[in-house]
């Protein structure tokens, strides 16, 4: 079993099919007027969210009284969570906020960003065979390459994120250094997307995370705003220790953020789930030569686009190039950045970072036995020759061939496709009743009301 | 299962055709991922070679439980020493061909080094039927 954070509310799905439509890995499928996501399928990268009219796709998150439960409650920041914020409130109140909110420290997790990128380099100098190698920064693409391009698994470089060391960073500091016992300790991550959220819950390549819970960066916003509005101009407070990360750790999170610190001669920065699996298509085929290292990233604007920012991916992410400018500057004065507070265990952090290789789970094989999947396959075949390759979903699946396939492999009706239905009418092998049952089996009971249909003259 | 596509001289736009549906077909197989990309590079360069050097021609694939065979046959100058032509290096490619990325004179070898059958025939100014097979097992 695979670990969503993706959840459809049934409540609310109007079973639109929006979200079926723009599912890169068609992990979805409407069944009685409502969605259901596949999950063998589906890589959490939250193409449905954005799809939904209705808000029916949700992102589950841990309840935010957990952080309550701890003396020492750490909220673990992605840096795009600043990028979050107009340029009139000042970092101090942001982190005045989450103060006031339950946070005894605050953390951003691209202060690992350093270390991680030298475990990415010990790595890169002994693998050289694999290359090209694929950062594992974004979890959605792990997934992806995963369950689409199972032979490409070898080049995902097996180490933890940033987020992973910082939180071994932190526990560190807190046990060994202050003296707080692991159990007063609450790791808390801000997710700026699903696809992290279900990477902490159920990392690839490791048996579990250290993190105690996850909350999700929308509704944070939402609390340390409506505190800084709460609390007026005039309050006085006192702030945590404010974040220094370094020009390039504040990068990191953006598109090229990898990359333009990379040592590979030749590489790319890729965002944007389909312009991934457009290049991953040609990578596959051996189209692409001489490559030695991809930062890939499902989202475009990579985290400034993430599927839990509020902000326009567009502004948070220049909020975030000048924030690494005036970090730059500081950097070129001399001033030394707090990053560097973790080359105390350094050696301990670099050793810890690496993690399971991640293992092939194709969505596409149809039978673990070679000649069962033929024999299934040579049915598909026959089956889309039959159907109107329009690709309507009235079926309820994306596409003719996905619909042909789950005819084959999950015995769905073949009466659910409308165009067969009209066929079978005109060969007198069908009622109406049926043809209606069959459809309602999709679309659940008629979603047309029972009143007078309009007139127009 | 059968499977035919047509290839058009000079049409490098569609160059991948045949290998990118062949590929999808064994993966649905579960045929292991290193197999599937050799006979996916194996086809590719084929497939390539029948655009950049002869008028067109016909990709015709076999694919049963245990093995696939495929058929690149193209209309065109043909190759006069065979022998030769399987050397890495040696390349008959136009400049224009070559400023494109194609060329390098590595395309049968390469398919020779992924499949485990190569069988190559060939008559100048008639054409070139590249036939190759790769076991799943």
């Amino acid at each position: 079993m695979f670990y969503h954070a993706l959840e459809i509310d049934e409540g609310n799905c109007i079973g639109c099919s929006r979200c079926m439509k723009i599912c890169p890995t068609e992990a979805i499928r409407i069944i009685n007027g409502k969605a259901i996501i596949m999950e063998d399928r589906c890589i959490d990268c939250g193409k449905c969210h954005e799809a939904c009219p209705v808000d029916a796709i949700y992102i589950k998150q841990d309840d935010f009284k957990m952080v309550h439960e701890f003396p020492h409650s750490v909220a673990l920041l992605p840096a795009v969570f600043l990028g979050q914020f107009p340029d009139d409130i000042r970092v101090s109140r942001i982190y005045a906020a989450l103060k006031d909110l339950g946070f005894k420290h605050v953390f951003e997790v691209e202060s690992a960003s350093s270390i991680y990128v030298d475990v990415k380099h010990k790595y890169a100098n002994e693998h050289s065979d694999d290359e090209p190698l694929i950062s594992s920064f974004c979890p959605a693409i792990v997934r992806l390459i995963q369950i689409k391009y199972p032979s490409l698994v070898t080049n995902i470089i097996p180490v933890k994120a940033p987020l992973d060391i910082s939180a071994m960073y932190v526990l560190k500091l807190l046990t060994e250094e202050r003296g707080v016992p692991r159990e007063e300790i609450g790791l808390f991550y801000v997710t700026p997307c699903a696809a992290k959220i279900a990477a902490v819950k159920a990392p690839v390549g490791e048996k579990r995370s250290i993190i105690d819970g996850v909350i999700n960066m929308d509704s944070l916003f939402n609390k340390v705003y409506r505190k800084i509005k709460e609390q007026g101009k005039g309050y006085t407070y006192t702030a945590l220790q404010t974040p220094q990360l370094s020009a390039d750790a504040i990068l990191s999170t953006l598109t090229n953020g990898e990359r333009r610190i990379c040592r590979a001669k030749r590489s790319y920065a890729i965002d944007g789930i389909q312009n991934v699996m457009d290049f991953l298509d040609k990578l596959e085929n051996d189209e692409v030569e001489g490559v030695e290292f991809l930062e890939l990233r499902a989202c475009d604007q990579s985290c400034a686009g993430a599927l839990l920012s509020i902000e326009n991916r567009f502004l948070c992410s220049e909020r975030m190039y000048a924030r690494a400018r005036k970090a730059a500057e500081r950097e070129r004065n001399g001033e030394v950045a707090r990053a560097r507070e973790m080359d105390a265990y350094k050696d301990y952090l670099i050793d810890n970072s690496f993690a399971e290789p991640a293992q092939p789970r194709s969505m596409l094989t149809l039978d673990k036995d070679l000649t069962k999947a033929y024999e299934k396959l040579e049915k598909i075949n026959k089956l889309k020759m039959y159907l109107p390759q329009v690709d309507c979903g009235m079926c309820g699946a994306p596409t003719c061939e996905a619909f042909a396939t789950d005819v084959v492999c999950k015995q769905v009706g073949l009466t659910k496709c409308v165009f067969y239905q009209r066929h079978l009418e005109r060969l007198n092998d069908i009622t109406r009743q049926e043809c209606l049952a069959a459809s309602r089996s999709v679309w659940g009971e008629d979603p047309i009301g029972d009143g007078e249909p309009p007139v127009f003259s | 299962m059968h499977q035919e596509y047509t290839v058009i001289e000079g049409d490098f736009t569609n160059a991948g055709t045949a290998s990118s549906s062949v590929k999808k077909t064994l993966k649905q197989l579960g045929v292991a991922p290193q197999i599937v990309k050799r006979v996916v590079v194996a086809l590719y360069e084929a497939e390539v070679n029948a655009i950049a050097h002869a008028y067109g021609g016909k990709v015709l694939v076999d694919i049963e439980a245990d093995k696939i065979h495929m058929v690149v046959a193209d209309k065109g100058p043909g190759i006069p020493d065979i022998a030769q032509a399987m050397q890495e290096g040696y390349s008959t490619a136009r400049p224009e061909v070559r400023d494109m990325g194609f060329g390098a004179g590595m395309g049968l070898p390469n398919m020779k080094k992924n499949v485990d059958m190569l069988n190559v025939t060939s008559e100048v100014g008639v054409g070139t039927t590249v036939e190759m097979m790769v076991k799943f097992v």
